[in-house]
């Protein structure tokens, strides 16, 4: 083998390797006396090879990344970046979908609430857990707002480096994430004016929208003055936008500004903007309302019993459409009954003690009501309840849980239920529902529970586990109780579980019920006492010290 | 922290499922609900009772502080090992301390430890006095035995030799049209040659012309190397011992552990898995605290299961290693084990990307056929790019390329997120083909962060 080689050397070697010697003869400087062509090429090949390889330098850098934002939150104790760690890995196992669930808690399942209690304690990510952090939330958009804040200044600075995690960018500016640490990255401090007018004025429309909310959240008032200034330029579709931001902190002293509004160009702002006066029940639109609806409304005590009867508007003129009252009706109802509905659920429900003898919503809903307007009357209390969280009006519309829902006094739709149901204390709606679940059984209780504060309060977790109780013994199989059941495992108070550990048993199998149903319950049963104790578990290792 | 030491990382317990589908089982298994009687001890070992299917709850057992690595005992009917009671069982034990408490053993779980406790102390007795002269009973049969293989590996080189000179003759084009089949026929002929090191280069040439742009040059490297390969083998006997033993390693004849044992405090720094299809190889990288030496443990699976030896990364043992022979070998096998692994509190001692790559380079003075070299760089930043990324020492000058194949995107995306902008540690392999990073340190942070896996 000879010493020195050239780069064009090599190239040659490359071609007659490739073309073959029989084809090309290897450069003349290659080949020895004796030797074949091949193998002399060969020779040569490996010579260069090695010192190629040995003879390596290191090449020049591209540009370093600018190091991300500091985040000073504590970091986590190590228990639960463990935790983390296991609930991550869970989704990032495939396979398992359908089927029987087995004894074993979901973790996915648990991850919102974990992620939702490490907040909640300001603990940062580990930096290592950012790139799983932030692949959960992109297959999951309702993992997002909690993930990110979370995820924090660094999990931004690193979604910017990675076009699969573009969504973290736009998230940061929504409402979700602003005002908590670490929301936002380049999002003004609510309190910083200069940046905040900056942003306003020169901001991509996303942008707006999140410094909108996120002052609007500090100082009510000074968002309403930014929104004023440049409200009579802004775009129909962006004004939709930015008055919806009003909702957080909406007061008496947004009233002038929403009255301006009603006669906006755009019929969409101004539905909107009547409906959030009519959510402040000393307004004047609330006022103006409230005088069309009462001489629609009448107490007549003729017979002897007092009966509500009631003469729906004639017309729908203009000042009414101007309040925000729609004057077509949707196909299938009638106008007068629709201009009716709409004027009682925008007037404030104070005027109706009154207008119907100085009775108390309670009296008041249960009166009698004249020529079938009664359903038509009730639903529009209970919009105007739910609008104006009005608890007194809203425990009245919901009556006696027990009651069979259908002779309810305001509506039978669980929707509706749920809504009247959030403007009650915590403590009332655990009573109320767990009542409810108690007289009627779980299989309408979904909609309602998801009202209720988690974890549930004792009385409210006692009715649940009872009706369960109670389903199993009749021969059902748990699967008509999956929705309930995985509520369960999220909401229960993990203080149950020891009271729980009775219902694991597979009991024998009673006549009549269906078969194997006994093992599935209690599979459903040992699944839900292990989830309240990993609950138990994962929040004991948050409140550890880091 | 108890009297047990550290007790393992989800991570670490997760790295010993022998397929993903025993991963998903026992990370379901790795909660308090269906166990029951579970326990601790002193000794090394976890305990428990789990809940399944049947009426009689399995019993499963594991030896976390075996001399050789973890064993498991199971009662159920599976035949994976570690089953997923006990990949849940370690789980509940890494994850919840209240789960699962220091306590005495259980008569059933006491039996199967004292026997297998009892059998490694004879087995090392046994080792010190009987075992090797048995080995050596018969040298003169021995001799011809290795005679007739070095044999065989000879006809196979020089019949290597001939195939490559045919392809050099009728051009690295001709036999990319020919295919694979060529070159799997021919790394057949080296099975047959008992030549696995030959086969195996051979099979790996198949996959270059497929390799993208550049492939006749790599093509042409790697055919140059194995003639080179060959080359030495037919001249071993003017060959320097040191290299001489590395070509034995090379063609495929385990050179085996003869060097005295080297007992140190082991650095758990890496350890994957990759896999040809028959054949799954686990490496283990390992670093000796006070030896300043680097060791590869090698593990085998056959298809589908994984290698039975298993190390939590993050983690130091105190262990003896017996290197194999041979010039810049880093392969060692791991013998008896001394306490409880404790977590590392430094990472290795670290280079710069210029150091790093010269090390390789010296590496391969003694052994051209190295594909890569470990390495440790300190007060490197990673830079993120669409196809190539690259490590770049602090002052932003120069910068290494990260291996193309890289292991996971996931592992370099945990990289970044460490080093938000900022100099990291990395251990790694580097090599012509860039460096492969397998795991990382913040600075000012003792936590090894595995890059490897998901």
């Amino acid at each position: 083998m000879t010493g020195t080689t050239r780069a064009t050397d090599w190239e040659e070697l490359v071609t007659s390797a490739l073309l073959g010697t029989d084809r090309r003869t290897p450069p003349t400087t290659v080949l020895s006396p004796g030797v074949e062509a091949p193998v002399a090429l060969l020779d040569m090949a490996a010579v260069h090879t090695v010192r190629r390889r040995a003879g390596l330098t290191p090449a020049p850098a591209r540009p370093i990344p600018q190091p991300a934002p500091q985040d000073t939150r504590p970091p986590l104790p190590q228990p639960a970046r463990q935790r983390l760690a296991q609930l991550l890995a869970d989704r990032a196992v495939p396979g398992g979908a359908g089927g029987r669930r087995g004894t074993a808690p979901d973790l996915t399942e648990l991850l919102p609430q974990w992620l939702a209690a490490t907040n909640e304690k300001g603990y940062r990510a580990p930096a290592s857990a950012l790139p799983a952090l932030l692949e959960a939330a992109r297959a999951r958009t309702d993992l997002r707002p909690a993930a990110l804040r979370f995820a924090g200044p660094r999990g931004l600075w690193l979604a910017g480096l990675n076009s699969d995690w573009k969504f973290a960018l736009r998230g940061a500016w929504g409402p979700a994430t602003a005002g908590g640490p670490g929301g936002g990255a380049a999002l003004p401090a609510p309190e910083d004016i200069a940046g905040v007018r900056k942003l306003w004025d020169e901001g991509l429309f996303a942008e707006r929208v999140g410094v909108l909310t996120s002052v609007r959240a500090h100082d009510p008032a000074a968002a309403l003055a930014l929104l004023s200034e440049t409200w009579s330029t802004e775009r129909a579709e962006d004004r939709l936008m930015f008055l919806d931001a009003l909702r957080t902190g909406l007061s008496d002293s947004d009233e002038p500004f929403l009255e301006l509004a009603l006669s906006d160009r755009s019929r969409n702002v101004r539905a909107t903007a009547a409906e959030l006066l009519s959510a402040l029940p000393d307004s004047a639109l609330a006022e103006r309302m409230a005088e069309r609806v009462i001489s629609c409304v009448a107490l007549d005590r003729s017979d002897g019993t007092a009966t509500i009867t009631v003469e729906a508007p004639h017309e729908c003129d203009a000042a009414m459409q101007r309040d925000g009252v729609v004057p077509v009706p949707p196909s299938g109802r009638g106008e007068r009954s629709w201009w009716l509905a709409q004027l009682v659920e925008s007037a404030p429900l104070a005027i109706w003690q009154q207008r119907l003898g100085g009775r108390a919503p309670g009296e008041i809903v249960a009166l009698p009501v004249a020529d079938g307007w009664g359903d038509e009357l009730h639903a529009g209390w209970c919009r105007a309840a739910v609008r104006q969280r009005d608890p007194e009006w809203s425990r009245a519309l919901l009556g006696a849980p027990a009651a069979p829902p259908a002779n309810g006094p305001g509506t039978s739709s669980l929707a509706e239920r749920a809504k009247l149901l959030a403007a009650l204390s915590e403590r009332e709606r655990a009573d109320w529902v767990a009542a409810f679940i108690s007289a009627h059984g779980l299989s309408e209780a979904f909609q309602l529970l998801g009202v209720c504060t988690v974890p549930w309060a004792g009385p409210l977790g006692r009715a649940v586990v009872d009706a369960l109780d109670i389903a199993r013994d009749a021969g059902s199989y748990p699967w008509s109780f999956s929705g309930v059941m995985g509520l369960a495992e999220r909401c229960l108070d993990p203080g149950e579980a020891a009271r729980l550990e009775l219902l694991t048993a597979t009991p024998d199998e009673a006549e009549g019920s269906s078969p194997g149903a006994g093992g599935y319950w209690s599979e459903a049963f040992q699944r839900l006492v292990s989830t309240l104790r990993l609950r138990a578990v994962m929040h004991a290792e948050l409140a550890t010290e880091g | 922290m108890n009297q047990q030491g550290v007790r393992w990382t989800a991570e670490q317990v997760l790295a010993l499922s022998p397929d993903v589908a025993s991963r998903k089982a026992g990370s379901k298994l790795g909660t308090a609900g269906p166990w029951s009687g579970t326990g601790c001890g002193a000794s090394g070992a976890v305990w428990g009772l789990c809940k399944g299917s049947g009426s009689r709850p399995y019993q499963t057992i594991v030896d976390i502080a075996g001399a050789t690595g973890p064993a498991y005992k199971c009662s159920c009917p599976s035949r994976k090992f570690p089953c997923k009671h006990a990949l849940g069982l370690l789980l509940l034990w890494s994850g919840d301390e209240a789960a699962v408490s220091d306590g005495e053993v259980p008569d059933w779980a006491d039996e199967w430890l004292c026997g297998r406790r009892g059998r490694a102390a004879r087995k090392e007795e046994g080792g010190a006095s009987g075992g090797r002269s048995a080995k050596s009973a018969d040298p003169e049969a021995a001799r011809r035995r290795a005679d007739r293989r070095a044999a065989r590996i000879t006809a196979g080189a020089t019949e290597l030799e001939q195939r490559l000179a045919d392809v050099l003759r009728g051009g690295l084009a001709e036999a990319e049209q020919a295919g694979y089949g060529l070159w799997e026929e021919t790394a057949a002929r080296m099975v047959d040659a008992q030549a696995p090191g030959l086969a195996s280069r051979v099979r790996e040439l198949g996959a270059v012309p497929g390799s993208g742009p550049g492939w006749p040059v790599r093509l042409l490297e790697e055919c140059a190397l194995l003639h080179l390969l060959d080359r030495a083998w037919l001249d071993r006997a003017r060959l320097p011992e040191p290299l001489a033993a590395t070509v034995r390693t090379k063609v495929g004849l385990t050179s085996p552990p003869e060097a005295p044992a080297v007992r140190d405090d082991w650095l758990v720094l890496a350890q994957y898995d990759t896999s040809d299809g028959k054949i799954t190889t686990r490496r283990i990288w390992l670093h000796g605290r006070g030896t300043g030496r680097t060791a590869l443990l090698l593990s085998y699976g056959a298809a589908g299961r994984a290698p039975q030896l298993a190390l939590p990364v993050g983690l130091t043992i105190d262990a003896e290693l017996t290197p194999h022979a041979g010039a810049r070998q880093l392969r060692a096998d791991v013998g008896q084990r001394f306490g409880q692994p404790s977590p590392i509190t430094a990472p290795p001692p670290g280079h710069t990307a210029a150091e790093g790559i010269a090390a390789y380079g010296a590496a391969l003075s003694e052994d051209p056929w190295l594909d890569s070299w470990p390495c440790t760089l300190s007060g490197v930043v990673p830079i993120p790019g669409d196809d190539h990324w690259q490590l770049a020492d602090a002052d932003g000058r120069s910068a290494l390329p990260v291996a193309a194949p890289v292991l996971s995107r996931t592992g370099l995306w945990r990289l970044a997120a460490l080093s938000g902008g900022g100099p990291v540690t990395v251990f790694g392999e580097l090599g012509h083909r860039g460096f492969t990073p397998l795991a990382a340190w913040s600075d000012g942070n003792a936590e090894t962060v595995a890059l490897t896996g998901e």
